[in-house]
């Protein structure tokens, strides 16, 4: 789950981090009256959880309170990268001497969090590390050991930087990794790091929370539904705990497990189709997920015909039946269907479908060149 | 020979009295898996499907020989049961429970690895199956496996059990099948896998079966070529047609920025020589045996 800048910056500033002074505003008079707080320009920032959002326009730099409120009212209600803005940070412009990159991630392949830091801040940490790698400073983390500032220190002893500085972003990255692990961060990221006269700052933060990881997280757990990050089928989906993703086709897939429905699509792709969704039902799933499922797919209007892919290993393919059946008789538009179904009680589920006059395949490829066919 | 499990895996397996504890611990006994305990917190003293219960791993260690382990318990309780495995002097760990924190799972590898001799498949896994030796810890079903000599490692369940199906269909069957996980971070990976197999004479060939996210399957190829890898294999990719910074079922099944797209992933593999199948049915025409 990402969070947004202004939440993320509140944690920072919560470990004692500096984060410049500011303030949200969700209309052009509380921008207003939060630049005359400030009292000095001010950076107006578009709160929306996509990347690259400055180059998209959604960062404006304002001389006064009279533009503030100008910027503001073009910037909310207006659409960057697709996401409506909502919000604004009303910042306070910072006199950057130098930038500097921290982070931490997972790395996948060492099976571990990774630190990195450089001094060549406020760029595109990937294309850096594609131009100039050696700019980058990395350590890998032994997880029974931690990350603390002495091996922050060590790090970043490879980059001329003078004691002072190099002790207080050495506090600063041993701090986000304490909340990686506080948070469960997958990511955490402080890009620029500002170099002021007066210290370091946190110009922009990122944090993004494993979604596994939730349930030690309630104060996020229960806003999740409510972010911009998922389409409104998406959200519905996941209300009745279904794994759902919009694609742009015209044939809905329903499958079990994500491997096979990831396949199905592939397949749907390669005969010349195009999926309208992802859908993955687990592994055992009972009647009324799969009914749910149906109802949901089906009422896409793009969605011309369905497919479903069931491998009944845990999962029972009459219950699956039952539930592809109960879903159609529910559903107020009938659209062309297609299923196959193979493994645990397999002929049982086919004649359900039979009896229901629904098409029923027991190999995979004929199920998807008949649906592209409908 | 065979790889990670044998006639003398014996195995515990943790959260047996849970419905899929039960359920499963029925599946594999019927399979032919020795299963000599159970545990559950607080319910030692039952039996589950005349498999005795106890408090506590090390308690299935000293009474039974337990030396290999199944993890069914839910995710907030998955890394603590783990690390009592480990503890126990547990080998072989398998855990199947899906939804398990990064941050958990990235300290229970290290834990593992620390103690050294301990290997860990999953989380969020299938588990592994042995059909010559008709072992099976995990939750796969066991009719469409039949012993012969093709390895298959995967991070997916049910397509696994697709490809499996084609393997078996083709007259060639497999000598074991390990499920390795959906999730980012996972126990034993491709590479540990292919160079088991390397060393299993029961392994003519081998099937890598990999999705978007991540670069697993590039580290593989790599592996492949630079070893000269002297046994056939042939891959699958699944998610050809998936959109970027979308998570598809998996945890792990997610194109970052440029990293884990499914052409970075066939790409590598072509390079290395080794076929990529297009659709799952096409494998077994692929792998030279």
């Amino acid at each position: 789950m990402k969070l947004f800048e202004f939440e993320a910056k509140k944690i920072l500033k919560d470990y004692g981090i500096r984060v410049p002074e500011s303030d949200i505003a969700t209309n052009p008079e509380e921008a207003e009256v939060i630049t005359r707080k400030i009292g000095r320009p001010v950076v107006l920032k578009s709160q929306v959880l996509v990347s690259g959002r400055g180059k998209a326009g959604g960062i404006r730099f304002t001389a006064d309170a009279a533009e503030a409120k100008q910027v503001a009212s073009e910037l909310l209600g207006s659409a960057i990268k697709g996401c409506r803005v909502t919000s604004l940070l009303i910042e306070e412009q910072l006199d950057v001497t130098v930038q500097f990159y921290a982070s931490i991630a997972i790395d996948r392949q060492a099976k571990t969090y990774v630190v990195l830091a450089s001094t060549n801040g406020g760029v595109d940490i990937e294309e850096l590390a594609q131009t100039s790698p050696g700019k980058i400073a990395r350590h890998w983390v032994d997880p029974t050991v931690g990350f603390g500032k002495p091996d922050a220190q060590a790090m970043l002893s490879r980059f001329s930087l003078n004691k002072n500085d190099n002790a207080s972003f050495a506090a600063i990255i041993s701090t986000l990794y304490k909340i990686a692990m506080d948070y469960d961060a997958e990511m955490v990221e402080v890009n620029p790091l500002a170099k002021t006269a007066s210290g370091e700052f946190a110009a922009d933060a990122r944090i993004i929370i494993d979604d596994n990881a939730l349930f030690r997280h309630p104060e996020f757990e229960s806003r999740e539904l409510e972010r911009g990050e998922d389409t409104p089928r998406e959200a519905e989906a996941k209300r009745q705990n279904l794994t759902y993703v919009d694609l742009d086709g015209d044939i809905g897939i329903i499958g079990n497990g994500a491997g096979l429905t990831m396949a199905t699509l592939d397949l749907v792709n390669i005969f010349g189709g195009k999926p309208a969704n992802f859908l993955d039902i687990g592994g055992g799933a009972p009647v009324e997920i799969i009914k749910q499922a149906v109802m949901l797919v089906t009422s896409k209007p793009e969605v011309k015909a369905v497919l479903i892919n069931i491998l009944g290993g845990i999962t029972r393919c009459d219950l699956v039946a039952q539930g592809v059946v109960e879903g159609l008789n529910e559903s107020t538009i009938r659209k062309p269907i297609a299923v196959r179904m193979m493994g645990t009680n397999e002929a049982e589920g086919i004649q359900i479908l039979h009896q229901a006059g629904v098409h029923a395949y027991t190999n995979m490829e004929e199920a998807v060149a008949e649906i592209i066919k409908l | 020979m065979s790889i990670i499990v044998n006639e003398d895996s014996k195995v515990v397996v943790q959260g047996i009295t849970g419905n899929e504890g039960r359920f499963h611990t029925a599946s594999m006994l019927q399979y032919g898996t020795k299963i000599v305990a159970g545990v559950t917190p607080g319910k030692g003293g039952q039996q589950i499907e005349g498999v005795p219960v106890y408090d506590t791993v090390s308690e299935a260690v000293t009474k039974h020989g337990a030396n290999t382990s199944i993890i069914f318990v839910p995710a907030r309780f998955t890394q603590s049961a783990a690390i009592e495995a480990i503890d126990a002097d547990i080998k072989t760990l398998v855990v199947i429970t899906e939804g398990l924190p990064q941050r958990d799972a990235i300290e229970l590898v290290a834990r593992a690895n620390k103690k050294g001799d301990v290997n860990i498949i999953g989380p969020n896994c299938p588990g592994i199956i042995n059909p010559p030796r008709k072992i099976k810890i995990g939750i796969m079903p066991n009719h469409i496996f039949r012993p012969g000599s093709v390895g298959i490692a995967s991070r997916s369940g049910t397509l696994t059990y697709e490809i499996t199906w084609h393997i078996s269909h083709a007259g060639l069957g497999q000598s074991t099948c390990v499920g390795l996980g959906g999730d980012p971070i996972v126990g034993l990976d491709f590479i540990k896998i292919l160079e088991m197999f390397k060393e299993d004479e029961e392994t003519k060939g081998v099937v890598l079966i990999g999705e978007i996210g991540g670069n697993a399957e590039e580290m593989a190829a790599q592996y492949i070529a630079e070893t000269n890898y002297p046994k056939p294999v042939v891959a699958y990719i699944a998610g050809r047609s998936a959109p970027p910074g979308k998570r598809m079922g998996h945890a792990g099944a997610i194109i970052m920025g440029n990293t884990g797209t499914a052409s970075s992933k066939i790409e590598a593999f072509t390079k290395a020589g080794i076929p990529v199948a297009e659709k799952p049915s096409d494998i077994t025409g692929l792998l030279n045996i």
